[in-house]
């Protein structure tokens, strides 16, 4: 009952029947004839990528939505009512890639930034130095300082800092759910960045162990690809508990996708299905929680900062003051629009609440406690651009993590198929044949690029308000305003309304 | 110098591995005891080599989590977590241990005398030549091998009464790799979805023999007492126990 949600218009005129977009279509659209010199298509298997129109030579494609026939209604979108049609198919759990697609309030879209006029000068980060340097690490209650013979001396003992270029690191992403090129052009653009990224919870292919310095290395429910050398290789760890496109349940990496590769990697046999259960199974309290953060400082000597990943959900501001009393390095917390490489769509379009709410309710409550320097906070869920990133530290974020808006500096086109595996930009994808699209020299560069642009921009920002480091902003909600946001929501954001003082 | 005592007494988990990681340092030892041991977690988790320690006392949770090369003996009862993670090496205790024992284990032995909590051998896994063991003289909690995606679990069931059963329920739910091996009584209904009886074969049968005369000589018991009662084995029926879960 399923009608094409695609329309594959080709231009004739145009058409050379070259066959780039028969070649480039995993999901075989395009369909060459010999006999007749001639290319046609069948938009059924359509997933909108847009692979074949950026490719086409002659731009003789265009794919377009199809218009839908169904009658208009309100209450029942085509969306829902092809839900139900597949289902009914299948028998089975609708599936879906990337972060959630339902029109939410985007709360960055009604928050607006500050900038200095005639009271105070701006600052013009061409001219001037300008901070963007971050550490993510616990930070002691005080400083204490000698003066010595060579000067002012640090007295208190402060714990492991990851150092920051800029307030960027790569989401945790997966060799799996994403391509061995993909890992290592995330590897290698935060070594060129000064950042980091992270390995997600399917291990460390031991070829990317020369990044260990710029590696954050996931310890889930799992537990892939956990061996000394890994925790021994990686710059810090982090415990994942849970995603924002998934709250509370966990994951499943069919048997298809575990390869001879995959398999070393995750160090589970080829072909088996790679289960993450949905809790820890020795976490089931605070007090765990923190059992398993100090058992991985000990397997570490206590050399690495340990963080946790959780998805922001209705309680996440208790769990969060657990998190941090349970002694982490850092929470790293992902909301509602945070991305993945599968999950059931109807996880990903309901549950949880979306980061700017979250991280502005986490961290006045982190500092009503007197506990906000005891960890480090970064958000992610869904940071397009670099006024989001902004706005996040302002409203009390440390640093943020991006996975999608990295995925698209890789190509992305957001056709959210990333779970079919048959990604035509080489990104989701464990096929030699479309991963080997994704050129690693080429996608580190613009990772780079994208890291390097974004933090020009922030020092404009900055520079606009008036202020030079980046520690300035951070929970300086005065920098911002509120636009379409009704009592509540300005109070839960502790935001003024635009126009007040 | 190859053996080294140190007593535990009154120091912090933290004292007490950082001096172990002090004292293997040196290559020369080969043997340390701990003596008077109180509830100290995380013992043996980063010492990266085969020494053997004497634990007289009670250690505390994690016990050798993450460990990779030591041998562990616990002289009484080991707590929850022994084990997790673990990567290699061997822990025998001469007495029970908690729950969640062998966690996402990837490698090494796990000896216990007596019995095992709740959650015991939780999504161990193998890889080519790593497969971790668990050998449990007495008998188990529920959910035991749940999520199991390889290696081996023995539980002997040796402290049962003639005709009583295994406790556990829900063993093996989700169970998509390796083996598990109950000696006595255990009905349908206590196993998990998934998982189903499969008949010993000649490899089976060595195994068993190869892990119960080890068994016996570590805590003394006769060989022919374990094989006085048949071994069922335990076995997925499915690698893919989620296969069919979504609508492509």
């Amino acid at each position: 009952m399923l009608t094409p949600e695609f329309r594959v218009e080709r231009d004739r005129e145009r058409c050379i029947a070259c066959q780039v977009c028969v070649r480039q279509c995993a999901n075989d659209v395009h369909v060459y004839d010999t006999d007749d010199d001639w290319v046609s298509s069948d938009e059924a298997a359509c997933v909108g990528c847009h692979r074949c129109m950026t490719l086409c030579p002659t731009h003789a494609l265009t794919i377009r939505r199809t218009p839908r026939d169904f009658r208009a209604n309100a209450n029942w979108s085509a969306d829902r009512i092809n839900g139900i049609y597949k289902q009914a198919e299948t028998g089975g759990i609708l599936l879906t890639g990337m972060g959630c697609d339902q029109p939410y309030p985007i709360y960055f879209d009604h928050l607006l930034l500050n900038a200095s006029q005639v009271t105070n000068p701006s600052i013009d980060p061409l001219r001037e130095p300008m901070e963007l340097r971050t550490y993510i690490g616990r930070k002691p209650d005080r400083v204490e300082v000698t003066l010595g013979a060579n000067g002012v001396e640090l007295q208190t003992q402060i714990g492991p800092q990851l150092k920051l270029e800029t307030p960027i690191m790569f989401s945790a992403m997966s060799y799996g759910s994403i391509s061995y090129n993909a890992c290592q052009s995330l590897a290698r653009a935060a070594e060129a960045s000064g950042i980091l990224y992270n390995t997600g919870e399917g291990g460390l292919h031991p070829s990317l162990y020369q990044y260990g310095p710029y590696t954050i290395a996931q310890v889930a429910s799992g537990r892939f690809g956990v061996h000394s050398e890994y925790l021994k290789t990686a710059a810090a760890l982090e415990i994942k508990i849970g995603q924002g496109a998934k709250p509370g349940i966990g994951g499943h990496l069919p048997g298809e996708k575990v390869t001879a590769e995959i398999s070393a990697t995750r160090m589970i046999p080829e072909g088996t299905d790679a289960l993450s259960p949905a809790p820890h199974h020795d976490i089931y309290s605070i007090e765990d929680l923190r059992q398993l953060i100090f058992a991985l400082k000990e397997a570490t000597d206590y050399q690495k900062p340990v963080g946790v990943k959780v998805a922001a959900v209705h309680h996440i501001v208790p769990i969060a003051s657990g998190i941090a009393r349970a002694g982490a390095d850092y929470i790293a917390v992902d909301g509602l629009r945070g991305g993945t490489g599968a999950a059931p769509t109807v996880i990903r379009n309901n549950v949880g609440i979306p980061i700017e709410l979250a991280i502005a309710a986490i961290d006045s409550r982190l500092r009503e406690e007197g506990i906000r320097n005891q960890i480090s906070l970064i958000a992610a869920g869904s940071i397009r651009n670099s006024g989001d990133v902004v706005k996040i530290i302002a409203l009390g974020a440390d640093a943020v993590y991006i996975g999608t808006a990295a995925l698209v500096a890789l190509g992305c086109h957001l056709c959210q198929k990333c779970y079919t595996g048959k990604c035509n930009w080489g990104i989701a994808t464990q096929d030699p044949y479309l991963t080997k699209r994704l050129n690693p020299n080429l996608g580190y560069l613009r990772l780079n690029n994208l890291i390097r642009a974004w933090s020009m921009e922030i020092k404009e920002m900055l520079g606009g308000m008036g202020i030079n480091a980046i520690e300035s902003l951070r929970g300086n909600r005065d920098h911002l305003r509120g636009v379409g946001l009704n009592a509540t929501e300005l109070d839960a954001l502790g935001v003024k309304v635009a126009g007040w003082a | 110098m190859s053996a080294l005592r140190i007593d535990a007494n009154g120091l912090h988990y933290r004292e007490l591995n950082a001096r172990l990681r002090e004292v293997v340092t040196d290559a020369r030892v080969t043997h340390i005891d701990l003596d008077n041991v109180y509830g100290q977690r995380y013992l043996g988790t980063d010492l990266h080599r085969a020494v053997q320690i004497d634990i007289h006392g009670t250690p505390g949770n994690d016990l050798a989590a993450f460990m990779d090369g030591p041998r562990i003996i616990v002289h009484g009862n080991a707590q929850d977590g022994c084990g997790n993670t673990m990567n290699g090496g061997e822990i025998i205790i001469h007495g029970s241990a908690g729950d969640v024992t062998g966690h996402s284990m990837r490698g090494g032995k796990i000896w216990v005398r007596d019995n095992v909590g709740y959650r015991v051998g939780i999504h161990m896994k193998e890889y080519l030549e790593t497969h971790p063991t668990i050998v449990i003289g007495g008998t188990a909690q529920h959910f035991l091998g749940e999520y199991m995606a390889g290696g081996v679990l023995v539980v002997m069931g040796l402290n049962l009464a003639p005709g009583e059963r295994h406790i556990a329920n829900f063993v093996g739910t989700g169970m998509h790799g390796g083996k598990m091996y109950l000696r006595g009584e255990v009905d349908d209904y206590q196993l998990g979805k998934g998982v189903g009886r499969v008949p010993l074969d000649d490899a089976d049968h060595i195994l068993l023999h190869t892990l119960a005369t080890e068994y016996a000589a570590l805590f003394g018991v006769d060989v022919q007492t374990i094989f006085s009662q048949p071994f069922v084995k335990l076995a997925p029926l499915s690698l893919r126990p989620y296969g069919r879960l979504y609508a492509y």
